[in-house]
């Protein structure tokens, strides 16, 4: 005797949220079941193994027509098909379009092309995720930049009103949309102490400050598209440490104003015109694209290792970069003001997201 | 030209991609009623395209208006080749022709395709104008309406119930027409859905006509089926029950008023010839092939048996039963020679009624259930004047049950229905019902012949009065065991009742009741035309006989003494039979407390074999202790010693110690008790009757929390709450071929029902505590080897708070039993009476409640003083000194307590519905419920929209990419649920009631990679209120806030 068909519809379509998290995690049936059987359903319900399988099968079978709807959520808030109430809409399309940190260190910043799909494989492997979840993360990162990508207005606003996500989500959508865009590096060894929520930190910053839409709203690609002007622009700073005597003048502004105060003082002093001239050039290459994508490495390479090689605590950090941002606006020489303050408000955030071990 | 009809093609949204290259699609519209097509522009380039069209108009007879449904086709436009389809979507117009009803249908369909499913929806609007129709000798019967529920509905009240009506339609299937060897798999679905909407709306329109000449408004129990008989064509067929009804609201408020089919009759002889003589169709769209195309050439007619109390006693294999088989074999032998179906042929009315609830006082007596089945032999017949057909089958099967009935000395049959099952040429055909006697201010002369004694004269009381057999006691068609009312103590009753109704309101129940199924397979050998009819006809005496049975044993083992509901369905198969009854049983306090079931063994001199046999005994002694505990059954302890007498016998306490549910452990006691007549006795002398015994057993309980009846409510169960959940559950098992047998095929089957119940209790474990509501199995064996069952039912939940409040009433009244002296068992019957009330599950109004309240507080009343003292004294001193020995501490009090208990339930109701409010409530717009049963849980229908009766094929030939069979039939019926809810919504409803999933044919060629399905639903479609937002309106301030969330209390994980 063998099940043949074995199906179950409700009026108001089932949901188990324990089985959709194992859907979504990739599991196939039989592992979920297995996993489930793990859980001690059977003893809490007095159920048999069978009738687990008759469950999860419904379940699976049930997420495998919703799929193709939570790949337009808007179109799952209309269709007639499956009746579910609004807060359990949420939460599918939460859940289906939330991600694993580990996964999206993988790839972010990567091109979202065939190329990075055949790669989901070793992404499997070495992230312990299944390959199903993350051809299914993969995929959704995908769907979400090909649809915002053009599109004009604000980046989290189109990415909320196209797939319905939470605003946190939405976020973080917005920047992995961003960095997928500018193809920013993110896998090189030393970036590997950093979390994608460092990385969504300073995207949101450089989409606020650094791209077309921080001067233009009516743009298109406002939010995703680096401010090329802006990046050109940014050669004039190389004046603050070509000029020697404007090098010298800044560093004597900073040192007196930070005396006493800074714990690694004598180390920032001596170190004031190396990390000064990081900064600066990595502002200065950011008219080749190569470079742009290379903008982490940079920082971390010029700014975050000295420092860190040199203990400065992190409040160390954040009075140095301020102080290092406001004294220019003393250097009478230097006629960049604005340019600077919108190059370096965006870095020193950054800097200090950056900055921990 | 009595209508206008006016369509509006508004907008499309979601429309599947038809151009590749552009991934786009040029869509257009094209409206077709009768003849007439209208077109929209072609929106260009769009998935969502914005027709706004002007009105189609559509001027037609309102005959057309009832039998042709508007189609509605959207198509791609291609400038080269053909037009591709898109879907289609038929809308029944039929709820816009009666005032009442909806006066328009606007909202978002879904585009339905046979091969793809729903592909994108379509937003329309559909109006009527109606003109008045002075015409006579009109066709059409607009204005009748129809409904699903099989009671009066909730916001009518009944003047007359004139009776049954019933019409049927015949036609060629599409499917085997020769054209089909040439259209697309599409053309040809198509063609068959549109001849079975069609073929529904002449049926629906007939009908009307009918019930417009007996002078009624409306058809209530509507019933409609289809028989696919493959080659030998389609049959569609409708029963129902016609009635005057009355909008609630309206001031008119005269009494009942009678009026009989007959009479109408008799009065118009001119009117009633026309539609009774002879049903072919003139002025039908598919009058070719009404009536004529198919005969029988073969038939025979099982006459079946009467379920009433019989079993009692020691029915072995040789019981009452078989006998009163033969008899009414013979009987109905005698009777099939003596009339040619001729007469049978409509000159009678059948006083038969589909209706399973009743206005208070309609039913009188219950008498048991009547069935009757007959084979037949499916032959396309060549000769169009053959008189033998589907009519002639039906009018035969009805007159038995009648001639049934009346044996039982019922003028009437009510909770009738009638079903087949056909299997390549063979058909059961298959008719039951509970004969009944009803009150004649409902009924007067006419259909109530002989069998109206004076006992209807007497004023009934309530609670028990249905038991009470309406048969002749010297003369019982019949063995049963007869006992005075435990009730009332005037009256006799048999000591089991069956029936098909549901449980009346004001019936008295113990406890709980509970699902019992009988399941049963029986293997045939394949074989031929007649051979394989006889085989068939030979076979289904044996199965009824032991369907009952089972029922009967798994009844005892309950420890309840009546079933509700009951529904015993055969279906046929290429080598086997299958039989299926579901009922609810109850243990109702007017009959006596069933025996328990005793084993015997054949060879008593087997030492180790009459271990086993006590042991046996001891498990089911232990099962009917575990289930009277289970299901809160404490009778109240009263002789069963009283027949001739109306005075309790004083021996309840030592019984008390020896019934078995008392105490398990004391089987030689046992037999004492049962030995005389009250034990079901088993025999086991073969492995065979082991095995049935051990498959009484097997049925596990379902797990806390879950209770699951086939009527409409749980007896019991009082304190629903608004969370429901509707479901169709299917499963197909492949049988493994090799050497089956019986007690294989059983075994697999009773598995197949077992671990289907348990998934359920599985799925829905969230919403306990629940119960399954009208749990609906339905049997089909698609191929040799394989079985299907199709579940539907609804899950309700419960507040579990009540429902020990409840319990701790019934602990408190059993306590108050165990202390019972002579006085308070005088009062007992009162106290029962005044009990039954808050028990009513779902009291359905006010005026309904204090009516009830009158009715039954009067005749206890008089129950009380009627008891004769005197008799009584002169028992007393014989059993005066046990009472001395009980202690009489609780008496008067108890009875305060329950009172009081039942008076705080309201407010603790109250309490409970702020606590349900779900936490993230939002009036979601565009929920529908749908449910199987006549109402909504806490929540009051303020309108019928209309009646809901779709039929949809869905075929594929990619079922593997489709996700299998499962996957096919899954996405079908999800996408059927879709489209009942989306044109309940367009008619401005939120609710479907009385749904039923009436077929579900499923077909596979998994080498061909092919399936097909046909999936036939119906229902009530209706605007309700929750109950707290009428109080909102009917000011109650402090309730209001938290009361307004409820809605969309649904059903998740």
């Amino acid at each position: 005797m063998t099940n043949e068909l074995d199906i179950f519809v409700g009026n108001t379509t089932l949901i188990d949220e324990d089985v959709y998290r194992l859907w979504l995690d990739g599991y196939s049936v039989n592992d979920a079941v297995a996993l489930r059987v793990r859980s001690g359903i059977l003893e809490q319900t007095g159920a048999t193994a069978a009738v687990l399988q008759s469950d999860t099968m419904d379940h699976y079978r049930t997420f495998h027509m919703l799929e193709r709807l939570l790949h337009a959520p808007p179109k799952l808030l209309h269709q007639l098909i499956f009746q579910i109430p609004p807060s359990r809409q949420a939460l599918l399309i939460e859940r289906y379009y939330a991600f694993d940190e580990a996964f999206v260190r993988e790839v972010l910043g990567k091109k979202l092309s065939k190329g990075t799909k055949k790669d989901l494989d070793d992404i499997s492997t070495k992230t312990g995720i299944t390959l199903k979840s993350c051809r299914r993360q993969f995929d959704n990162f995908k769907r979400v930049f090909k649809v915002v990508e053009e599109m004009r207005g604000s980046l989290v606003d189109n990415i909320q009103q196209h797939f319905l996500l939470s605003d946190r989500l939405a976020r973080d959508y917005a920047a992995i949309v961003f960095f997928a865009n500018n193809r920013f590096e993110t896998g090189k060894k030393k970036l590997q102490y950093l979390s994608f929520g460092d990385f969504a930190f300073c995207a949101e910053l450089m989409i606020q400050n650094w791209t077309l839409g921080a001067v233009d709203s009516q743009v298109d690609d406002m939010d995703v598209d680096l401010d090329k002007e802006f990046l050109q622009d940014l050669k004039e700073l190389k004046v603050l440490v070509a000029d020697k005597d404007l090098l010298d003048l800044h560093k004597s502004l900073v040192c007196t104003a930070l005396r006493g105060k800074l714990g690694v003082f004598s180390e920032m002093e001596a170190n004031f015109k190396n990390l000064s001239r990081g900064l600066v050039n990595v502002a200065a290459k950011l008219t080749h694209n190569k470079d742009v994508r290379d903008l982490f490495v940079d920082l971390v390479e010029k700014f975050v290792e000295p420092c860190r090689s040199d203990h400065w605590a992190l409040n160390d950090v954040r009075l140095f970069l301020n102080q290092y941002s406001a004294s220019v606006h003393s250097l009478d020489g230097f006629r960049h003001q604005a340019l600077w303050d919108r190059y370096m408000g965006t870095l020193r955030g950054c800097l200090l997201r950056l900055y921990h071990d | 030209m009595p209508g206008k009809l006016k369509v509006k093609i508004v907008a499309g949204r979601h429309l599947p991609v038809m151009d590749r290259a552009s991934d786009l699609t040029d869509a257009f519209v094209e409206v077709k009623f009768g003849n007439t097509t209208f077109k929209t522009d072609v929106y260009l380039k769009s998935l969502n395209p914005q027709w706004n069209s002007e009105w189609f108009k559509f001027e037609v007879d309102d005959e057309d208006l009832q039998d042709e449904p508007l189609q509605i086709t959207v198509l791609d436009h291609d400038t080269y080749s053909a037009n591709d389809a898109i879907g289609k979507v038929y809308i029944d117009i039929d709820p816009l022709l009666y005032s009442e009803a909806a006066t328009v249908i606007s909202g978002w369909f879904p585009i339905y395709d046979t091969i793809h499913g729903i592909r994108g929806e379509i937003n329309v609007v559909v109006k009527v104008d109606l003109f008045n129709d002075l015409n006579r000798f009109r066709q059409s019967s607009c204005g009748v309406k129809f409904f699903c529920t099989t009671s009066i509905p909730k916001c009518y009240r009944a003047v007359i119930i004139h009776g049954f009506v019933e019409e049927l339609v015949v036609n060629e299937d599409p499917e085997y027409q020769w054209i089909d060897r040439i259209r697309t798999p599409r053309a040809s679905n198509e063609a068959r859905q549109r001849l079975i909407s069609l073929m529904s709306g002449e049926l629906q329109r007939k009908i009307g006509l009918k019930v417009l000449e007996m002078r009624g408004n409306a058809v209530v129990g509507y019933l409609q089926c289809f028989d696919l008989e493959g080659e030998s064509g389609l049959v569609v067929r409708a029963i129902g029950t016609a009635c005057t009804l009355d909008k609630l609201s309206s001031p008119a408020a005269f009494l009942p008023a009678c009026n009989s089919p007959s009479k109408d009759m008799k009065e118009s002889p001119l009117v009633h010839p026309p539609s009774h003589g002879c049903r072919s169709t003139h002025n039908s769209p598919i009058h070719t092939a009404t009536g004529s195309r198919l005969t029988q050439n073969f038939s025979v007619s099982v006459p079946t048996l009467i379920y009433t109390g019989m079993g009692s006693g020691s029915a072995g294999k040789e019981g009452g039963p078989f006998k009163a088989l033969l008899r009414q074999q013979t009987q109905s032998a005698l009777e099939q020679r003596g009339g040619s179906p001729h007469r049978f042929c409509r000159r009678r009315e059948f006083p038969f009624f589909t209706l399973t609830a009743f206005p208070p006082g309609f039913l009188v007596h219950v008498g048991g259930v009547v069935s009757a089945r007959s084979v037949k032999l499916l032959d396309r017949i060549h000769n169009p004047d053959e008189p033998e057909t589907r009519d002639a089958w039906w009018a035969e099967i009805r007159q038995e049950i009648k001639s049934h009935a009346k044996a039982l000395g019922c003028h009437a049959v009510v909770g009738y229905s009638e079903s087949t099952s056909i299997c390549e040429e063979v058909c059961i055909l298959s008719a039951s019902g509970t004969a009944a006697v009803l009150n004649p201010r409902f009924l007067q002369d006419g259909t109530v012949e002989s069998c109206l004694e004076q006992r209807l004269e007497e004023n009934l009381p309530a609670g028990c009065g249905f038991c009470h057999i309406p048969y002749d006691e010297l003369n019982m068609p019949f063995p049963a065991h007869l006992t005075y009312c435990y009730n009332c103590r005037k009256q006799k009753v048999p000591d089991v009742l069956f029936t098909t109704i549901d449980l009346p309101i004001d019936a008295t129940v113990i406890g709980k009741g509970c699902l019992i199924q009988a399941r049963l397979c029986r293997l045939k050998k394949k074989a031929q035309a007649e051979a394989n009819a006889t085989a068939i006809s030979n076979l289904l005496p044996f199965m009824e006989y032991e369907v009952h049975t089972q029922l009967m044993n798994k009844l005892k083992l309950k420890g309840m003494n009546a079933l509700f509901g009951l529904r015993i369905q055969i279906t046929v198969g290429e080598n086997m039979l299958m039989g299926l009854a579901s009922a609810t049983g109850v243990y109702l306090a007017a009959l006596p407390t069933p025996g328990g079931i005793q084993i015997a063994g054949k060879t008593p001199n087997d030492g180790s074999y009459e271990q086993h046999v006590s042991h046996m005994q001891k498990k089911i002694n232990d099962t009917i202790a575990k289930n009277k505990e289970l299901y809160e059954i404490n009778p109240p302890e009263i002789s069963e010693e009283i027949i001739g007498s109306p005075i309790p016998e004083p021996r309840q306490r030592s019984r008390l110690l020896r019934s078995q549910s008392e105490s398990s452990d004391e089987v030689t006691e046992l037999d004492l008790s049962h030995g005389k007549k009250d034990a079901f006795v088993l025999e086991i002398d073969d492995t065979d009757a082991m095995e049935d015994v051990h498959s009484l057993l097997t049925d596990v309980p379902p797990p806390s929390g879950f209770y699951s009846c086939n009527t409409e409510i749980m007896p019991g169960i009082n304190n629903w709450t608004s969370e429901i959940q509707m479901f169709t559950s299917v499963r197909v098992i492949r049988l493994s071929s090799l050497n089956l047998t019986n007690q294989a095929l059983n075994k697999n089957f009773n598995d197949l029902c077992e671990n289907l119940l348990k998934s359920l209790y599985f799925k829905l474990r969230s919403m306990i505590p629940c119960c399954l509501c009208h749990v609906n199995f339905t049997v089909s064996l698609p191929e040799d080897e394989l079985i299907q069952v199709t579940v539907t039912a609804v899950a309700i939940t419960f507040d579990k708070n009540q429902a020990l409040q409840t319990t701790k009433t019934q602990v408190e009244k059993s306590l108050q039993r165990a202390s019972t002296d002579n006085e308070e068992l005088l009062q007992f019957p009162l106290e029962l009476c005044s009990d039954s009330l808050p028990s009513h599950p779902f009291p359905p109004a006010k005026e309904h409640l204090e009516s009830a309240s009158s009715n039954s507080g009067i005749p206890a009343a008089q129950r009380a003083t009627s008891v004769d003292y005197s008799s009584f004294a002169d028992r007393c001193s014989s059993w005066i000194e046990l009472i001395k020995l009980k202690a009489q501490t609780i008496r008067r009090g108890s009875i305060k307590t329950t009172v009081t208990v039942e008076k705080a339930s309201p407010m603790s109701e109250g309490n409970f519905r702020n606590r349900s409010a779900p936490p993230c409530a939002n009036s979601t717009v565009g929920v529908v419920k749908m449910t199987p049963l006549s109402f909504i849980p806490g929540a009051k229908i303020t309108k019928y929209l209309g009646i809901i009766n779709m039929f949809f094929i869905r075929e594929t030939t990619s079922l593997r990419e489709e996700g299998g069979v499962s996957g096919f039939l899954h996405a079908f019926v999800a996408e059927v649920f879709a489209m009942v809810r989306a044109h309940v919504a367009a008619l401005g409803g939120n609710a479907v009631v009385s749904y039923i999933m009436k077929q579900c044919v499923f077909m596979e060629n998994p080498n061909k990679n092919q399936a097909q399905c046909l999936i036939n639903v119906s229902g009530d479609a209706v605007i309700f209120v929750r109950e707290s937002e009428l109080e909102v309106v009917s000011s109650q301030p402090p309730t209001a806030n938290c009361q307004s969330s409820c809605p969309g209390g649904d059903v998740t994980t």
